[in-house]
């Protein structure tokens, strides 16, 4: 907290007038938020850093009253403040635009925002669309008033979504990861209706990002959140994007990971990509070589967005490339497709363990799925067979669930097992796994990692993506760190140095 | 009295035997996550093809069999503009059903028709095995006692069939698990299409022995409720399609009594319409609907 205030002195913004303190939210067993302090003042952009899961769109959420807290409490100048719903924090001066857009698609940008803002029974449009123009004009942020939503790109409607929360009157304005869904024009022209609105409008803006070049760029302040926790609310200039980095990963934990000897070393890889490029408008694949040996995890550092899921939907089969191979034991397949990766034995666990399984169908057909014609004999199903498959993972895996249970009805962390007791019961040569500890409470973790572990000393070959870098330390040989769609560097894992990996993250090459 | 309600049980049964098998062909191909709004279309392209394959070749089987043809084409047409093309699921549905219809008229009336003549065929004869209950055509029994089953069977007990309930709830997972979905789907059509099919076909070769413009008669659509109705489920299923039966077959008795004389027929006929529209208000709503219904799908 000292700090916070001490800082208040010197910011460049106004005094600070809405003030968060001590908030504390847990779903479950999880802690998304724990005792988090922060304050925010107008005419100030403050960007809130951290990785996925560390709670910056929780503590947005409950500012714009899309939850609550379980303590702590909302105070705006001094007086607190009850925020319920979205419409109380629009009342308090609180405006956000989150990543999924509420406009209505088929209706013009002015009956958009006459939805937002008109008040009264009879729909004066005319008026809106006078109301409409003349804020386009004041904030700079042109917008076509008659164009039909759909119509426009995704810059423009995000524009739209900015000017509704302006024109209801908002003073602090949350922009949940604006630029994830932005090209690099957009991004820039983004970037300066934010500066203007900051010192023309006095607007507060509280910009949610792990994107270091744009905060470098508009930040005034910057905190950054770490497992639930403020872990530093200092001046934007005052602060480096490495120094950043580091905070958003956490500093080096004591002890000793205990790890046995690599299995690996002087054996051929498996699992080899060999310049591969994926061109998409966001994001993508630019010119990635990898190579996993059996019984070693390579793991993947990196700030999110910087191609890692296309990494990893391209070992699924579900993105095509456009140039580079990828080989299995030594044969270059002919093309990427579902079908040819698992019959080369490259098994995988999605980042997303809801799009990777199917709800409504019960946890023994879903642990059967990606091997459906070796539990039928002829067509028929051998459900017997299937049944005492499943029971058999059960025990393995120490799934909590009955066989015929639906798997919508498990918990996050029963899902995972069952997902991870398909993958490895076709004992796969190579291992993608993807996230496989997002959250899940402690015990299925540490459950989840030790499976991990087990399966590089029964010599598979794992590639494992997770943005949570301890997880990558703790399991990996060796750590390859991605950034803008490469691999910028390759560490040894038993040596990582955090920092070393947080200037790769940073993209700083030496 | 219970002649009557023998003879409402045993007529119900032919009422509801192209309907059953309309709606199983409607069940399976949902369960993929596709809506085929050409059953009406299916039905009736198949109920004219297969009569006027019988007239000229003079063998009701091979009516049958030319129907099972035309519902298989007509799959796969439909198959290739939705899964492949991603055509929306109801505009390829109805343009479908609005295009058999029209042909099928068209060439009823040059081949048929065009002498002031119609088309007749000795259709089947039900068998008596005791009783008006008992009394079926063939089809009847081999809808209750072999496609019923064998229905259930492949959507809940075959590899096929996970397969198919699989694509239809989340095509993404069934995909990165190796499932062809696109395969899957073109399956699970064709093996719906065929059923419809059969369903066409019945009315003409056994229930009336001719083609008359309009003979399908919504039956399709009913069909189309009765899966909603029945929550994609077999047995619910076939509780829609007695209930509307029944109705019918109840309004036909009815039709019969002196003390009904003055009531205008077609109040009567509405009747089991109404039954079917006022059950799915009961049980329509909040239907579990098959994850993936209407959408199509392409990779990344």
């Amino acid at each position: 907290m000292n700090s916070v205030e001490g800082v208040a002195i010197a910011s460049r913004g106004g005094a600070p007038s809405i003030f968060l303190s001590n908030i504390t939210k847990a779903y479950g067993e999880t802690v998304a938020l724990s005792d988090v302090s922060l304050d925010l003042r107008t005419s100030e952009v403050h960007a809130l850093l951290g990785e996925n899961g560390a709670g910056k769109t929780t503590l947005m959420k409950i500012l714009y009253g899309l939850t609550q807290p379980d303590s702590g409490q909302i105070k705006a100048d001094g007086v607190a403040l009850q925020i319920n719903s979205p419409r109380d924090a629009r009342a308090a001066g609180i405006g956000m635009v989150t990543q999924h857009f509420s406009l209505v698609k088929n209706m013009t940008v002015v009956e958009n925002i006459a939805l937002a803002i008109a008040r009264t029974f009879s729909l004066d449009l005319d008026s809106v669309r006078d109301a409409v123009v003349a804020a386009s004009t004041r904030y700079g942020l042109e917008v076509p008033p008659d164009a039909i939503i759909g119509s426009l790109p995704i810059g423009l409607q995000q524009r739209v979504e900015i000017l509704k929360a302006l024109m209801s009157g908002c003073s602090y304005l949350i922009l949940d990861e604006p630029t994830a869904v932005l090209g690099p024009q957009d991004i820039d022209s983004l970037l300066e209706v934010i500066t203007q609105l900051r010192s023309e409008a006095k607007i507060g803006v509280v910009l949610i990002s792990h994107k270091m070049a744009e905060i470098e760029k508009i930040a005034d302040r910057v905190s950054v959140l770490r497992r639930g926790k403020v872990v530093s609310s200092s001046l934007a200039n005052g602060i480096t994007s490495k120094e950043l980095i580091t905070l958003m990963v956490g500093e080096q934990e004591s002890g000793v990971v205990l790890r046995s000897e690599s299995q690996s070393h002087g054996r051929d890889p498996i699992l080899v990509l060999d310049s591969v490029v994926v061109k998409m408008e966001i994001g993508g694949l630019n010119n990635v070589s990898l190579d996993v040996r059996p019984g070693e995890i390579v793991g993947i550092a990196g700030v999110s967005g910087n191609g890692q899921t296309e990494l990893v939907n391209i070992l699924s089969g579900t993105l095509s490339i456009d140039s580079g191979t990828i080989a299995v034991e030594g044969a270059t397949l002919t093309q990427n497709t579902p079908q040819l990766l698992m019959r080369a034995g490259v098994g995988m666990l999605g980042e997303d363990r809801h799009a990777s399984a199917v709800h409504a169908l019960q946890v023994m057909e879903n642990l059967v799925l990606d091997c459906v014609d070796n539990f039928a004999t002829k067509v028929q199903l051998n459900r017997k067979k299937m049944l005492e498959h499943c029971e058999s993972a059960i025990n393995q895996f120490e799934i909590k669930a009955t066989a015929k249970q639906v798997f919508g009805t498990l918990s996050g962390g029963n899902m995972q097992k069952v997902l991870l007791a398909r993958l490895f019961s076709r004992k796969p040569k190579v291992a993608i796994i993807s996230q496989p500890t997002r959250g899940l409470d402690v015990m299925a973790t540490s459950y989840v990692r030790s499976l991990i572990s087990k399966a590089r000393l029964d010599g598979t070959a794992v590639l494992l993506v997770s943005e949570d870098l301890d997880e990558v330390l703790e399991l990996a040989d060796r750590v390859a760190v991605m950034y803008r769609g490469s691999v910028i560097g390759v560490v040894d894992g038993a040596n990582a140095s955090r920092e070393k990996i947080g200037e790769l993250m940073a993209g700083i090459v030496r | 009295m219970i002649d009557i309600t023998q003879e409402i049980i045993g007529s119900s049964l032919r009422i509801a035997t192209p309907l059953a098998l309309a709606a199983l062909g409607e069940l399976v191909t949902e369960k993929s996550g596709v809506l085929n709004l050409g059953i009406e279309g299916i039905m009736y392209g198949s109920a004219f093809v297969g009569i006027a394959t019988a007239a000229q070749t003079g063998s009701l089987s091979a009516g049958l069999f030319a129907g099972f043809i035309t519902g298989a084409v007509a799959g796969l047409i439909f198959a290739f503009a939705t899964v492949t093309l991603g055509v929306n699921q109801h505009v390829a549905g109805l343009g479908l059903t609005l295009f058999m219809i029209s042909f099928c008229n068209t060439a009823n009336r040059i081949i048929f028709t065009s002498d002031g003549g119609q088309v007749r065929v000795d259709p089947w004869q039900p068998f008596n095995f005791g009783g008006p209950i008992f009394s079926q055509y063939w089809m009847t029994y081999a809808t209750f006692l072999i496609a019923v089953p064998f229905t259930w069977w492949l959507l809940w007990r075959s590899g096929l069939g996970l397969k198919i309930r699989a694509v239809g709830e989340n095509p993404e997972a069934a995909d990165v698990a190796g499932i062809g979905v696109a395969k899957t789907r073109y399956t699970a059509i064709i093996i719906g299409s065929l059923l419809m099919a059969a369903g066409g076909a019945f009315i003409t070769l056994a229930f009336v022995g001719t083609f008359t413009i309009n003979i399908i008669n919504g039956r399709g659509w009913v069909a189309l409720a009765l899966v909603i109705f029945g929550r994609w489920k077999i047995g619910r299923l076939l509780a829609g399609a007695a209930l509307f039966s029944v109705v019918n077959a109840g309004q036909l008795q009815l039709r019969l009594l002196p003390s009904f004389s003055d009531v205008p027929f077609e109040i009567l006929l509405a009747l089991p319409f109404l039954a079917v529209i006022i059950g799915l208000a009961v049980s329509g709503r909040n239907v579990p609907y098959p994850g993936a219904y209407l959408k199509p799908y392409k990779r990344l």
